[in-house]
């Protein structure tokens, strides 16, 4: 397993491109939360660079190469930020962006948590604590068959207060899965509050550390840092590699940044236009 | 009337019959939860090392890997007990194997009340009830070994996630050469125009032997294998309603949610309202002791159920 095909992408070009998709992306989030007048805003622009870097720069997955078993594979374990996976998917082409418009929609398949109905969805995820064994098992199936796929799990930070996820990571490091990239949004916030208020989870890096785990952190809202990170995989043989994504909840637009009640909270007409006009401006300053 | 001889435990016949197939089909993958040794697997584990996957004693993590894994095309069977397989998993049965459509084998070993003296922590008599309002998972009790093996040869090929159950203690023969095995179809162990036992699973031979004493006793009694208690084989059902007086469903179950209950719809459904008995075990913390005991004590027995019949026919 080598990352050495993503190396030397990151070109100044590049990595304004990736700059540039996050703010499209954002501006497509905030579409459809307001067109649907539902979904996770916060925690959907708090992942948003990291799925943008992972589908943009890092993994091996596109509507060509879907139905290959070579593919990479990409599990949302916070499947609540299924918004931010939506426009992703569709900006690389599994779907057209206007199919978007029925999100929550009655009968429509872009659910409030990923379906495989979807085009570019591989597992149901939206119940927390379930997206890592599942990871698990896909790392573990590609090696017990030679492939050579990685599989990348984001998991958000409240999630880790499932004991399911610390299972999955106690087998993930019993097998040396090193194919196996985890990736944690760790904006410190979740719906009651901050997580270290609601039930700590710190030290963080030492747990992940102390379970087995090949730990690098970075900034997970600056692609830069992000691919320089992922241009590292893999962290470490014989260990699975944990990024701890330092993220803001609702990174991008200041006055969602870090405010516990945008959760789930759909922006009003004045508040909408403000989103996009300061995402507006930060394109202007690329 | 001749006495049906006493055959293996199904636990036995499925691992037996796994890792017979598992000789010949290296994409099949057991998945355990340190429970190789009460699943009869030590030998599976020991012959095809690369075809088990250890999880250790965390439910849970061991569907959701099964999930994963049947993604990447393998043939897994999550092998746990039923106990806390179907409980303590059961959002990772619901979530990551039947609604994201992954057909995994999901085997609960020591089913029902096979840790009879261990306590109600180890039984599982609601595991019909719960899959049963799950979407998309199939559920399989098997009566014998003959059932017992050809429930997972069927399995194998399966194209929808599948719950089998299996128990550890020998079973009754029931079925005479040639009988053929179907998921979701029912099989006539004999036919009845006074009664018809409709059971599941390991209860099944007791209700032949008390068709068998009924006969003695001058009544004509039924059995019929209701091995699939999902998707229920309303068919075979509704056939016997209309061709014997009274039903009794047998199961070892709870009385809510199992194999009675759905038999009660579908004939309620149909207007078809006979005297009408569900078998199980009652909503109250179950004795412990030995399997066949606890049977006795609820009346799942050749007496138990004798009488429980000759009740419901004394009625009109």
């Amino acid at each position: 397993m080598t990352s050495d095909v993503y190396r030397g992408k990151e070109s100044a070009l590049q990595l304004r491109q990736l700059q540039r998709k996050s703010i499209e992306y954002r501006r497509a989030i905030l579409r459809s939360i307001k067109a649907a007048n539902a979904g996770h805003t916060a925690g959907s622009l708090s992942c948003i660079d990291i799925l943008n870097v992972l589908y943009n720069y890092v993994m091996d997955i596109t509507p060509e190469n879907f139905a290959s078993t070579a593919r990479d594979r990409y599990i949302q374990s916070k499947g609540h930020s299924v918004e931010a996976l939506y426009v992703v998917l569709a900006d690389q082409g599994f779907f057209p962006e206007s199919e978007l418009k029925t999100l929550s929609r009655f009968q429509s398949h872009f659910v409030g948590h990923p379906t495989r109905k979807v085009s570019g969805i591989e597992h149901n995820t939206g119940a927390l604590g379930h997206g890592l064994s599942v990871s698990v098992g896909l790392a573990l199936g590609a090696k017990m068959s030679g492939s050579l796929h990685r599989v990348f799990s984001l998991l958000g930070d409240g999630e880790l207060a499932e004991g399911s996820s610390w299972e999955a990571l106690m087998a993930a490091c019993h097998y040396e899965l090193d194919n196996l990239v985890i990736i944690v949004d760790r904006n410190g916030l979740q719906i009651t509050g901050a997580t270290e208020d609601v039930m700590g989870l710190e030290p963080l890096a030492e747990k992940f550390a102390a379970f087995g785990c090949a730990v690098r952190s970075c900034d997970g809202n600056d692609v830069a840092s992000l691919t320089r990170a992922f241009d590292r995989l893999p962290f470490e043989r014989g260990k699975p590699n944990l990024l701890l994504a330092r993220t803001v909840k609702g990174a991008g637009v200041s006055f969602m940044e870090d405010v516990v009640k945008w959760h789930h909270r759909v922006p009003a007409d004045d508040e909408y236009q403000a989103a996009l006009t300061e995402l507006a401006a930060a394109e202007s300053a690329l | 009337m001749i006495a049906p001889a006493i055959g293996r435990a199904n636990l036995e016949v499925f691992a037996d019959t796994l890792l017979a197939l598992a000789r010949r089909d290296h994409s099949i993958v057991v998945v355990t939860s340190d429970s190789r040794g009460s699943g009869k697997l030590v030998p599976f584990g020991e012959e095809l090392p690369d075809q088990l996957v250890e999880m250790g004693i965390a439910e849970q993590n061991l569907v959701g890997v099964a999930a994963g894994l049947a993604m990447t095309g393998k043939k897994v069977f999550a092998v746990s007990p039923a106990c806390f397989l179907t409980a303590r998993s059961l959002e990772q049965i619901k979530n990551d194997i039947a609604y994201s459509d992954h057909p995994v084998k999901v085997i609960g070993i020591s089913a029902g009340v096979s840790y009879g003296a261990l306590g109600s922590t180890h039984h599982s008599i609601h595991d019909y009830a719960a899959l049963r309002a799950i979407n998309n998972i199939d559920i399989v009790a098997p009566a014998d070994n003959f059932e017992a093996r050809e429930a997972i040869r069927a399995a194998l090929n399966h194209p929808r996630p599948l719950y089998i159950r299996y128990g550890k203690k020998p079973m009754l023969e029931l079925h005479a050469p040639g009988a053929r095995f179907e998921i979701g179809k029912a099989i006539s162990i004999r036919d009845g125009s006074d009664l018809t036992f409709i059971a599941t699973g390991e209860p099944t031979g007791r209700a032949l032997l008390a068709a068998q004493a009924l006969d003695a006793q001058g009544f004509s009694c039924g059995v019929i294998s209701m091995h699939t208690v999902k998707p229920l084989d309303s068919a075979a059902l509704l056939n016997a309603a209309r061709h014997s007086r009274a039903i009794i469903t047998v199961e070892e179950h709870s009385v809510h949610g199992g194999l009675g209950e759905a038999c009660a719809t579908v004939l309620l459904h149909q207007g078809i309202s006979p005297p009408f008995k569900i078998v199980a075990i009652p909503d109250e913390y179950t004795v412990t002791g030995d399997q066949f005991e606890i049977f006795d004590h609820y009346g799942i027995s050749a007496d138990g159920l004798a009488e429980t019949a000759r009740e419901l026919l004394s009625r009109r």
